[in-house]
């Protein structure tokens, strides 16, 4: 036992205090942005609940937009998804195999990779504005006159929407297939060249089986993120609201989506009902119901693509 | 044979010239015709990929410059500050700085959307770097593995979240909220819209900042240890300093995500383009002004330009944000390696 107390007891105390305060202030700071999310989740779970029934995910708005439920927004918002990920897909995987597989380390591989870096810290609605001037206005017009169609993909539709998305996506799909892809081991390829098999037959045959569950964590990543985006949908093929699905029938009979025409989308729902409604007060319970339907569909998305992730890692550790 | 045949796939495989060998070399030449076909054809296919990704940013470059040059067909440069407009009230000319682009006289004043976009982005970076930094400094330092693990997929999650999801939020919760907690004049202002994109920029700070302070070497802290320091004071005297560049690289990106926040600020900073200082006042951003401006204009007129001038002038202050703080990580690496 000791009795003495000595200075350097004394200073290590006051340390500990301090140690303590700095550990609970970061420990307070950590809690900040869960506490954030746990409230809006719960917000949002609690209110949009009360609406979500069969009806309210099958039925059309009606009453003046006031009533009814949001299937349009939910088929479309699934369509152009299903097209963005379609045109970003083959470009962002061949970008991808062509910087790890082909490119080597030379200057063309640095700029490709500097515009990739920038392409991702571009403002979403900077993409809207592209979308306008180059998709609608250049392809479209100049599609117009080419084909004779009039004013069709001159204005404002579901593929001009998707090729916007497309290109906000592809810095996520081409980073991803490079992680994938650098996550092969180098031998595996020299042992498929040494058997005799092309680089592509190495490629397709060995590297990007390996790499499949990288890129497909990627693509999932960028339907979640192409879903929720709103402003670049904004001027390039939305509506406040359609009489019908953007369906034709092919030669009469096969319902198929079109493609020019404009589409309603759940996030897009979301932002025009809050601030241009008729009664925003009166179609909160709306609201409140499509940011659950969207939080749901992007979720889901999120969680398949970490739970792919550590599935991924995983494998990849047992590789070396 | 064998082993000059591997040193030349080998060199091939790292894409390196050995001296004397072509294109066409001793491996090549044993391969079957047809795959020798096929892999040209899918390496063209493949080089076209990569070469429209780059294609695709300079096409962005280029129309949204080309469009936004147009505004000067008409317009001088002074008109980006203001303009001398004749005040029927006053009976004289004013000066005036204002974004005003429909009426008799359009004023396109780059000043009261400038000042928006601020209010809104800087106390936005401020509040998420201050919170980001401490969080990163739990994850990386002080959190035990089983925590870390569950909290940076709930991360992503939060970083998963639509914008327009939190926009939603901030205008019909948050809003109400903090007018009954300071009594602000305007329900929607640029502190909610902050408190929004604070939200958004939190997740992308918090993740490059914990990846600077994991690239701090081991042997930094040891080092401090040894020497009797405790946990906080070897982080911050030496794990801090020694991450500082890749911590501010981080903020500096998250400042140009702030900036080009669009749905959010859109939503809950009341789009009033007023010249102020005061975050509780309503303001507009560039973003929000290109969002609730562009499905009225038509195509080639003063306006149509005036947009998409404000579209590049965004363009360009994320691009230098970006190219900044990617220099400073790139540094960074370079001197932690040594």
């Amino acid at each position: 036992m000791r009795s003495v107390v000595t200075a350097q007891d004394l200073t290590l105390k006051s340390i500990n205090w301090k140690e303590s305060f700095l550990t609970g202030a970061v420990m307070l700071f950590t809690a900040l942005p869960f506490l954030a999310l746990v409230l809006m989740l719960g917000n949002i779970l609690l209110e949009g609940g009360k609406v979500i029934s069969w009806g309210f995910l099958s039925q059309s708005p009606s009453g003046g937009m006031l009533h009814g439920g949001i299937f349009p927004c939910i088929f479309g918002t699934l369509m152009v998804t299903i097209l963005m990920i379609l045109m970003a897909l083959p470009l962002g995987i061949g970008a991808g195999i062509y910087l790890v597989e082909y490119a080597g380390q030379g200057m063309i591989v640095r700029v490709i990779r500097a515009a990739v870096n920038n392409l991702a810290g571009v403002p979403s609605i900077v993409f809207g504005l592209f979308g306008v001037g180059f998709f609608i206005l250049f392809i479209g017009r100049s599609m117009d006159s080419v084909l004779q169609t009039g004013l069709l993909f001159g204005q404002p539709c579901m593929i001009w929407a998707a090729a916007t998305l497309s290109v906000l996506v592809l810095p996520i799909i081409i980073v991803s297939t490079e992680e994938a892809l650098n996550a092969v081991p180098q031998s595996h390829r020299q042992a498929s060249m040494a058997l005799g098999a092309t680089k592509w037959e190495t490629i397709w045959n060995v590297v990007l089986p390996q790499a499949r569950a990288g890129i497909l964590t990627g693509a999932i990543l960028s339907v979640s993120r192409g879903a929720g985006e709103t402003a670049p949908i904004l001027f390039t093929g939305c509506a406040y609201f359609l009489p019908h699905l953007p369906v034709v029938k092919l030669f009469g009979v096969i319902p198929m989506v079109n493609p020019a025409s404009q589409f309603m989308e759940l996030s897009y729902h979301i932002f025009v009902m809050a601030t241009q409604s008729i009664d925003p007060i009166k179609t909160l319970p709306i609201q409140y119901g499509t940011t659950l339907v969207l939080i749901s569909m992007t979720f889901l998305l999120n969680f398949t693509a970490i739970g792919f992730r550590i599935h991924f890692r995983r494998q990849q550790g047992s590789l070396h | 044979m064998a082993e000059s045949l591997n040193i030349i796939s080998e060199a091939k495989l790292r894409g390196v010239n050995l001296p004397g060998v072509s294109a066409f070399s001793i491996p090549d030449v044993l391969r079957r015709k047809d795959a020798r076909f096929g892999d040209a054809v899918m390496e063209n296919l493949i080089r076209f990929a990569g070469v429209s990704s780059v294609l695709i940013i300079t096409l962005i470059f280029v129309f949204l410059f080309k469009e936004a040059v147009q505004f000067f067909n008409t317009a001088h440069l002074g008109d980006m500050i203001g303009k001398m407009v004749y005040d029927p009230w006053d009976e004289k000319q004013v000066y005036n700085m204002l974004w005003q682009p429909v009426g008799d006289v359009p004023k396109y004043s780059f000043v009261p959307i400038l000042l928006g976009s601020f209010l809104v982005s800087f106390p936005a970076t401020l509040m998420a770097a201050v919170v980001g930094v401490g969080c990163a400094i739990y994850l990386s330092e002080i959190a035990p593995a089983k925590v870390r693990e569950i909290l940076k997929p709930t991360l992503e999650l939060l970083a998963g979240i639509p914008t327009v999801v939190i926009g939603f939020i901030m205008l019909w919760l948050v809003a109400s909220f903090t007018q009954d907690l300071f009594h602000t004049k305007f329900r929607l202002n640029a502190f909610v819209g902050a408190l929004g994109v604070a939200l958004t920029t939190l997740p992308i700070i918090i993740t490059l900042s914990e990846d600077a302070l994991n690239a701090v070497p081991k042997e930094l802290r040891s080092a401090s240890y040894a020497l009797g320091g405790t946990k906080w004071q070897t982080i911050l005297g030496t794990v801090l300093p020694a991450g500082i560049s890749g911590i501010s690289a981080a903020v500096l990106l998250g400042f140009g995500r702030a900036l080009g926040e669009t749905m959010i600020v859109l939503m809950a900073t009341g789009n009033a383009a007023i010249i102020t200082l005061n975050p509780f006042s309503s303001v507009r951003t560039m973003t929000a002004t290109i969002a609730s401006e562009l499905g009225e204009v038509s195509h080639g007129d003063e306006h149509y330009a005036a947009l998409f001038l404000v579209g590049a002038v965004l363009f360009t202050l994320t691009f230098i944000l970006n190219l900044v703080s990617e220099v400073i990580v790139s540094r960074m690496r370079r001197q932690l390696r040594m």
